[in-house]
């Protein structure tokens, strides 16, 4: 419960969670950088980069921003936007090129 | 509420400033959304009738007023092309979407779930400034040196990327008319889903404010992208980006100087991303206003009220997944449009879903022919028509043919003028009572719907015609093509339709301004004998619509099946 | 006033968040399909040409990773200075509030810093693409921020009197302003890979 009343204990027990998700941050932020000097392949850097970048992304989502207990009417809104978000992102694959190099 | 008696002498005198032009009421607010609406709307339609003029009289000096715009007193090619972006623009941007969303959404969704209020009054406040900041940029386009902006409507690069200034102009009148929309849309949701009144589920709300919140939803995750694609054509126009130029772009036979290497159909895809979902907000509210009306003057509930709500929604959620139906002739590909296509047509499912439950609402109904349901009458024959000739545009096929004529022309102008506009004016005679506690003139208001009525079939059924003869809806001057020519006679009618649709709305705005004042008194605060909670408001309302809160007992739409008594949501007793 | 609005500091008891909350939450989605459009730009352009540079060819990695630290600390002040009001403790809220403002003026101060780089070398949105997404990408980003910087100095200064009078409403404008703060990192945590190391 993020928005209802909490006692002091529960709210210590959060603040320990914000800490560790803090540490976790940092360490996937050091993945993230040392994978890139590896310079894998194209396709596997981008798997690798997003994979780890969703997985911060959803650190802070959940904890931060307390999505892993939120209500019914936040996860409806956010399900809607991410289903067109979706679409916006699959634009590019659609998109000739070809009129562009004749 | 505990200090009820307060309420009415409470806020004592607010200086007029805080309470007619920086207010937080929503009623305030809407009412001058609703004016400034109006002005934008007439405004449009004035440019339109002088690229009339000129499209019935190629050449020929425009009377009165043609001299102090050119030279000749004729429209030029460069100022036709001017009108033709700005009229586009401001029906759209500022006029319908203010009207229906602005003002019919912020006057009447906080009193029909019976709300005091919106949920964020001051953010209401500031998205009728930002609108009205947006419109003024907008209008300064025209003073720009080389004109207003021409690119179009839908500014599609390269053209607008190396257009003159005014599209600068455009582009951050843009971001403010898109920004207003966001503030406004959040204020809508959360009021109608946050402060319904006591009874209120979400099943019982009027479709006027489930079209409301779809809308809203709709320019919620929508009108970002373009907002996003707007910042990407300033940069390209500012800093000298290429987002939208492509590499080894030739303007005029000689190579243009850009860096190039982007793409004009990302800009296509990111502004059509938002503006199919943009013909939803243009259509959504206006079937919330028609259902209100119909129901209350054939005194029958809504037949099938959740079939009507899951079609809205689904309309809503199947709008973001058809916009590329507009770009079948970019050459993007077999599987994009055959995707697209079958996606539109899914799409006409639940507005014809839609337009049945309303046309069996009035099978068996005791029907009233008062104004507004005039107008909610023509509105079913003219969305069906709408409607049904945009298939042949969301078909690959016939769309090559149709593509770009007048035909198009035709076809979304049925959706939003006589459709769209013909419901906000109905609603107008409609809530006049509420907002005034006068009626407008039923006389003048008959003459005007009749008058509006026959002209604008006039001006856009030959469209139809028009555009199958394959008359493109950018020409200047038609009649230099031998199939223009041939075609030319109908624009003098269409023309003159034009002008007739422009002086019927004398009467109206006449009953408006006049009927404010000298109208019939109602003698009641629910004078249609309708069931939603806005009735239960006294005519005007209060500062605080509810000065005691109030309750809700039933769903919507309840008549009695035999006597045809009202029973009103808010209304304890049976009937 | 009369007009009295509910659920502003206490949850709708159906939907279960006040009005704010919900507000806040619908605003941050039309913010996923504003820097959605952005993103989908960027694949568009990659895909186009051949000769995409890398990231960490031209771009100053080892800055961009300490604003990286910076911002996902500024995120755990600026939770932290929710829960010390949770635990009604004024100060310790002041002090991470406070914290959270550093951490985005130095975030703001390194971007600068890389601009500064960039421009000094007659770099411009005009030199490529690459560039032209990258300045306008972080530059809305940076707004972002000074948005970000500008709502949390109100609600440490002035607007840190609702306290006295409504420590629940006052608590939730901070989970709200925490929550805005929280998607800025987010979208950074996406921004830096994508555009600096690949």
């Amino acid at each position: 419960m993020a928005s209802g009343h909490m006692s002091v204990e529960e709210v210590k027990k959060h603040t320990r969670i914000y800490w560790v998700i803090f540490s976790s941050l940092l360490l996937l932020t050091g993945v993230t950088v040392g994978i890139s000097y590896i310079h894998l392949p194209f396709t596997y850097a981008v798997i690798l980069a997003l994979v780890v970048a969703s997985t911060k992304a959803s650190l802070v989502a959940l904890y931060f921003m307390h999505l892993i207990s939120e209500k019914a009417v936040i996860y409806f809104t956010l399900a809607l936007t991410a289903f067109f978000f979706v679409f916006l992102i699959i634009i590019p694959w659609f998109i000739p090129w070809d009129f562009a190099t004749h | 509420m505990t200090h009820a008696e307060h309420t009415h002498s409470g806020h004592h005198e607010m200086p007029f400033w805080r309470k007619y032009i920086f207010s937080i009421d929503h009623k305030v607010i809407g009412l001058q959304y609703g004016i400034t609406a109006t002005f934008f709307l007439l405004f449009g339609f004035f440019l339109m009738i002088l690229m009339r003029w000129q499209l019935a009289y190629p050449g020929v000096e425009i009377p009165f007023i043609g001299k102090a715009l050119t030279e000749t007193g004729a429209l030029t090619p460069d100022l036709y092309n001017a009108l033709g972006a700005m009229h586009g623009t401001i029906m759209i941007f500022l006029g319908v979407v203010p009207m229906a969303v602005g003002a019919f959404g912020n006057y009447l969704v906080p009193l029909q779930v019976g709300a005091q209020d919106m949920a964020f009054p001051k953010l209401n406040m500031m998205s009728y400034w930002v609108y009205f900041v947006g419109g003024v940029v907008m209008m300064s386009s025209f003073l720009m040196p080389g004109g207003a902006a021409a690119s179009g409507w839908t500014s599609y690069p390269p053209l607008s990327v190396t257009a003159n200034n005014a599209q600068t102009v455009w582009l951050l009148a843009m971001v403010f008319l898109i920004t207003s929309s966001l503030l406004g849309s959040i204020n809508t949701i959360v009021t109608a889903v946050q402060l319904r009144a006591k009874g209120l589920s979400f099943m019982r709300w009027p479709v006027h404010v489930w079209a409301q919140v779809a809308t809203a939803f709709l320019l919620l995750l929508a009108f970002p992208p373009l907002e996003g694609a707007a910042v990407l054509q300033l940069v390209d126009r500012v800093f000298g980006s290429s987002f939208f130029l492509p590499s080894g772009l030739y303007i005029d036979g000689a190579k243009a100087s850009v860096a190039g290497g982007g793409n004009p159909l990302l800009w296509q895809h990111l502004f059509w991303f938002l503006a199919h979902p943009e013909v939803y907000v243009l259509i959504l509210p206006a079937v919330g206003v028609i259902s209100e009306i119909i129901s209350t003057n054939s005194r029958k509930p809504i037949y099938g009220y959740k079939t009507m709500v899951y079609s809205i929604l689904f309309l809503g959620f199947m709008s973001f997944v058809v916009w590329a139906h507009h770009m079948f002739m970019t050459g993007m590909g077999v599987t994009l449009s055959s995707f697209f296509q079958a996606t539109t047509m899914i799409i006409s499912i639940p507005s014809v879903i839609i337009l049945t439950t309303l046309l069996l609402t009035l099978w068996g109904a005791s029907i009233r022919f008062t104004v507004p349901m005039l107008f909610a009458l023509a509105f079913l024959p003219m969305f069906a028509i709408g409607g049904l000739t945009g298939l042949p545009l969301g078909l690959t096929a016939s769309d090559i043919h149709l593509h770009d004529t007048y035909y198009v022309i035709g076809h979304f102008h049925y959706v939003v003028a006589p459709g769209t506009l013909f419901a906000l004016m109905g609603g107008v005679y409609f809530w006049y009572p509420k907002i005034t506690g006068r009626q407008m003139n039923q006389f003048l208001g008959k003459l005007h719907f009749w008058l509006s009525f026959v002209a604008i079939n006039f001006v856009f059924m030959p469209m139809f015609l028009m555009g199958s003869k394959g008359v493109s809806r950018r020409l200047y001057d038609q009649t230099g093509y031998s199939h223009g020519a041939a075609t030319q006679s109908w624009n003098v009618i269409m023309s003159t339709a034009a002008f007739v649709l422009l002086l019927a709305q004398i009467p109206f705005l006449y009953n408006m301004f006049t009927s404010w004042k000298w109208g019939k008194k109602v003698e009641n605060d629910n004078p249609w004998e309708a069931t939603t909670l806005e009735w239960a408001a006294s005519s005007p309302p209060p500062h605080e619509n509810f000065p005691t809160p109030v309750e809700v007992y039933r769903e919507p739409y309840s008549y009695s099946p035999t006597s045809r008594k009202v029973r009103p949501q808010f209304s304890q007793q049976e009937a | 006033m009369s007009v009295q609005i509910p659920y502003i500091d206490e949850p709708h008891p159906v939907t279960g968040v006040t009005n704010a909350k919900l507000g806040v939450w619908l605003f941050l989605a039309s913010e996923v399909m504003l820097f959605g459009a952005l993103f989908s730009a960027l694949i568009t352009l990659r895909l186009g040409v051949n000769d995409w540079p890398h990231g960490y060819d031209i771009l100053n990695v080892p800055l961009a990773t300490l604003n990286t630290v910076v911002l996902i600390f500024s995120s755990v002040t600026v939770v932290m200075a929710w829960a010390s009001l949770k635990m009604q403790n004024l100060s310790r809220f002041r002090t991470y509030m406070v914290l959270t403002i550093l951490c985005s003026f130095i975030f703001l101060a390194v971007k600068a810093v890389e601009y500064g780089h960039k421009f000094e070398h007659g770099i411009s949105p005009a030199t490529s693409n690459f560039y032209a997404i990258y300045f306008v990408i972080t530059g809305l980003h940076g707004l972002h921020i000074i948005g970000g910087i500008i709502v949390n100095a109100y609600l440490l200064g002035p607007g840190s009197r609702m306290w006295k009078t409504q420590p629940e409403r006052f608590t939730g404008r901070i989970e709200c302003a925490g929550l805005y703060w929280h998607f800025v990192d987010l979208v950074w945590i996406f921004l830096f890979p994508i555009l600096y190391l690949l």
